[in-house]
């Protein structure tokens, strides 16, 4: 029987929305028992927004909800009561982590503030995650993923010089923003474990985005070393040869034809149908031959389908992969001899197919078990746990603490 | 009450033979984080895009690449323009440097005596590249039982793919994330690049690499780690997948827009100045009409509730523009916050780096290397009470470290160390062969 990475440990997640989830996310598929402490009757704000399942509104359809708190255990506990607030003490002793992402003075205003918590216990680790972080002039600024992407991330040089700048994928950065969130609380927890003392990490998601390097660092150091900024594309850099998309039958390939090797490995993979003699240059560079080639190409991929394509292309080492779209990617033979997409369980959503793992430990793999938790699923089971009773719980209902 | 503590992975020893991008960023993010990282590179190989397009890259040609990589100091190469080029730079500090020939039996004798001391070996060049080497896990563990070896690969290492050779742009196609993010009005040929599949990856690094020690710590053993990067990137749009899985829709592209509220990328006064700006309530949208001086929008059909203004987003998206484009950004920025609404101006590089919010929490670390000077770089996102997480090492020149880590670490003598050298294992500089 093997351990998980993270078996013992004990989460107390205060978070919301999508970057604080997915970090616990994280943690409760390695191994953690993630306890997500709710608001009573509403949850997590999460629960409210769609798209839904089956389009329709409901507390435990919300599809980012049903994904983003997989694993994890769900009560609910009114935090601005004073039973509250020792309830969540009590939950604290058996606690190696509290991860909230609340706006900043969230926690102080109910007397969990970092320095409390570790007098309480000082061991234990806290991760917030905000907007822009515990300090600074912009730490009570309201702010949306793209408000956050904008000022954060590398939005100004994506897209075209004569269109808007451009976002990515709807929620994308922020579940990267959990990702980073997780790292950093990993390893505090793994310090706090060696030597008993722990930390406060003060996620702010802004800089997980300036960090990135995805662009944005790696941009802000070139701007520090020669002083140029990066742009988006200008109409006359477009015209790269040969281009990375091409259309084929059923959508698009992204290939990249930039070494002599690959146009060596081209033609050797087209055989009698490459549209160049051996005495030709490669890549082509008159306009003639390139011209020569671009016709070819889109006729060929144009009757081909992008998986044969990339079959082809793949077996004699030309980088390139298909367009996918999220109906390719759960289709696709590799995901699922791999077996990535995991099903599991839930109440209202029934058996359904999810996004697996993202680390694949030999030794002590992670686990997805069960569906996201309905609001206050856990009550009897984690207060039970505590020593109350159902009457105790009974009565903590009709005071609207839990 | 607060004393310092120390960083909290500090005793652990990280070999990093990542190459790009990902593998050596997740090093450096445990650099960062306390670990010890050697950074092990030939000077007889020169992997494309790690140390730059090439070893030695004529002025004429970085001058003609856009600053990301072609933005060396003042766009010179310089003497050994390995040391210096930005995109290796920003994944380099926080580590010790040293070479070695893998390629040769003294070579891999030198290597598996620093493996026999680490805990973390990174790798991500395509999978089984080490065991070609005979260094793969499989020899590596007998060495180190506890060694934690990671191979992260676009597709991971087994499957029908494993052997496939993408780049982080081939992921993003693949991944699903190209179709959702060209512009709407555009088809996805248009998308310009981007390689969040190898930031996430090399954050997915780092986390399955400290997993990894908490495992060891409980079973006193270390172990293999396969990370899919293709994989990671389609978990961060797990509720997309959801809405493929339950309800059979493939999403497609939203640009800048959300699903629900009013969102948009706004042109301001003067040149490429732009504000992003996201409108959910009626309260929000009364307050955006009034600060417009369009109170007559409130009570106007199209827009009485948030699913009319969503049916009618082009329009709004009109009347928010020519109200932004004639007002400066951020002045329009400190109107929209003082208002309590959800706008934020876009940034760019000069303006992320003079920003006061981040210049207040200290995110810019200023930092001298011997073959570049002092500049400014981007610091962590890791911000402790306790620990100091900083820049203890600059960002690594090529076997910058030889010397410490040959004779102090392995042990070797100083005729050991000169011998080395006649091998062409050690040395400051790619070898002449080396374009």
């Amino acid at each position: 029987m093997s351990v998980t990475p993270l078996e013992g440990m004990t989460v107390l997640d205060l978070t919301e929305y999508v970057a604080g989830p997915y970090c616990t996310k994280l943690l409760a598929a390695f191994g953690a028992e993630v306890i997500k402490i709710e608001r009573p009757k509403v949850g997590d704000p999460m629960r409210h927004i769609g798209p839904f399942a089956y389009d329709s509104p409901n507390i435990e359809g919300s599809l980012a909800f049903l994904d983003l708190n997989v694993n994890k255990k769900s009560i609910t506990l009114n935090l601005n009561t004073k039973t509250g607030k020792s309830i969540f003490y009590e939950l604290l002793k058996g606690a190696h982590l509290v991860v909230d992402s609340h706006k900043p003075g969230f926690l102080e205003a109910r007397g969990l503030s970092y320095d409390e918590l570790s007098y309480a216990k000082p061991s234990i680790v806290l991760t917030t995650i905000t907007n822009f972080g515990y300090t600074g002039p912009y730490r009570d600024i309201r702010a949306s993923e793209i408000v956050l992407y904008a000022m954060g991330h590398e939005m100004y040089g994506t897209g075209k010089a004569y269109d808007t700048p451009l976002s990515m994928a709807p929620r994308l950065n922020l579940y990267f923003a959990g990702l980073t969130a997780a790292v950093g609380t990993c390893a505090a927890l793994y310090g706090a474990l060696e030597d008993g003392v722990g930390d406060w990490l003060d996620i702010s998601i802004m800089e997980c985005f300036m960090a990135s390097i995805d662009r944005r660092a790696d941009s802000l150091v070139a701007y520090a070393y020669c002083g140029e900024k990066m742009q988006r594309e200008r109409m006359e850099d477009e015209n790269q040869f040969p281009p990375p998309y091409t259309r084929c039958a059923d959508g698009y390939v992204h290939i990249s034809l930039g070494t002599r090797e690959s146009w060596r490995r081209l033609a050797k993979a087209l055989g009698d149908e490459f549209p160049f003699s051996s005495e030709e240059t490669l890549p082509p560079t008159s306009e003639e031959a390139q011209k020569r080639f671009l016709g070819f190409w889109a006729n060929w991929c144009s009757q081909r389908t992008k998986r044969s394509i990339v079959a082809l292309l793949q077996a004699s080492g030309i980088p390139c992969a298909p367009v996918n779209s999220v109906a390719d990617l759960v289709a696709d033979e590799h995901l699922k001899e791999r077996g990535y997409f995991v099903r599991l369980d839930h109440r209202y959503v029934g058996s359904q197919l999810y996004t697996g793992l993202p680390i694949q430990f030999e030794k002590t793999p992670g686990k997805l078990v069960r569906g996201a938790p309905c609001l206050g699923e856990h009550n009897s089971e984690v207060y039970g746990e505590l020593g109350f009773s159902d009457a105790d719980l009974n009565r903590l209902v009709s005071l609207g603490i839990i | 009450m607060n004393a310092e503590r120390k960083l909290p992975l500090e005793g652990v020893r990280v070999v990093d033979l990542g190459v790009v991008l990902a593998g050596p960023y997740g090093s450096m993010i445990l650099g960062g984080l306390g670990a010890e990282v050697i950074r092990v590179e030939s000077i007889k190989y020169f992997p494309a895009m790690t140390r730059g397009p090439m070893a030695r890259p004529p002025e004429e040609l970085i001058r003609k690449i856009p600053p990301i990589s072609g933005g060396y100091p003042n766009r010179k190469p310089g003497q050994r323009p390995w040391n210096r080029f930005p995109w290796f730079n920003a994944t380099a500090r926080n580590k010790l440097g040293m070479t070695v020939d893998l390629r040769q039996d003294s070579g891999k004798a030198i290597f598996k005596k620093l493996v026999a001391l680490s805990d973390v070996l990174i790798t991500n060049q395509t999978p089984g590249t080490l065991d070609k080497l005979d260094l793969g896990y499989e020899a590596l563990k007998h060495i180190n039982p506890r060694l934690i070896f990671l191979e992260a690969s676009s597709f991971g290492a087994r499957g029908p793919y494993s052997s496939y050779r993408a780049m982080g742009l081939q992921m993003e196609a693949f991944a699903g994330h190209d179709l959702l993010r060209h512009y709407p009005h555009r088809d996805v040929t248009t998308n310009t690049w981007a390689v969040t599949a190898d930031a996430a990856g090399a954050l997915s690094i780092a986390l399955a690499s400290i997993l990894a020690l908490h495992a060891r710590a409980k079973t006193g053993e270390g172990q293999y780690i396969d990370v899919s990067m293709v994989e990671n990137f389609v978990g961060l749009i797990g509720h997309i997948v959801l809405d493929y899985t339950i309800n059979g829709r493939v999403q497609g592209t939203l640009g800048n827009r959300d699903y629900y509220a009013i969102q948009g990328c706004y042109r301001c006064k003067g040149d490429d100045r732009w504000i992003v700006m996201t409108v959910c309530s009626d309260t929000e949208f009364e307050k955006l009409c009034e600060l417009m001086g369009r109170t007559d929008l409130v009570n106007d059909s199209r827009f009485k509730t948030a699913v009319k203004r969503y049916e009618h987003h082009n329009e709004l998206d009109e009347i928010i523009e020519k109200w932004s484009s004639t007002k400066e950004r951020d002045e329009l920025v400190d109107l929209l916050w003082s208002s309590g609404l959800m706008a934020g101006p876009v940034l760019d590089d000069a303006d992320a780096m003079a920003n006061v919010h981040l210049r207040a929490r200290g995110f810019f670390w200023k930092i001298y290397q011997e073959d570049t000077g002092e500049h400014f770089y981007p610091g962590s996102p890791f911000n402790f009470l306790k620990a100091k997480v900083g820049c203890r090492l600059p960002p690594v020149r090529l076997g910058e470290h030889n010397e410490q880590i040959y004779k102090h670490l392995l042990g070797y003598s100083e005729e050991q160390y000169k011998e080395f050298i006649t091998q062409g294992h050690i040395g400051e500089e790619f070898e002449d062969s080396i374009p």
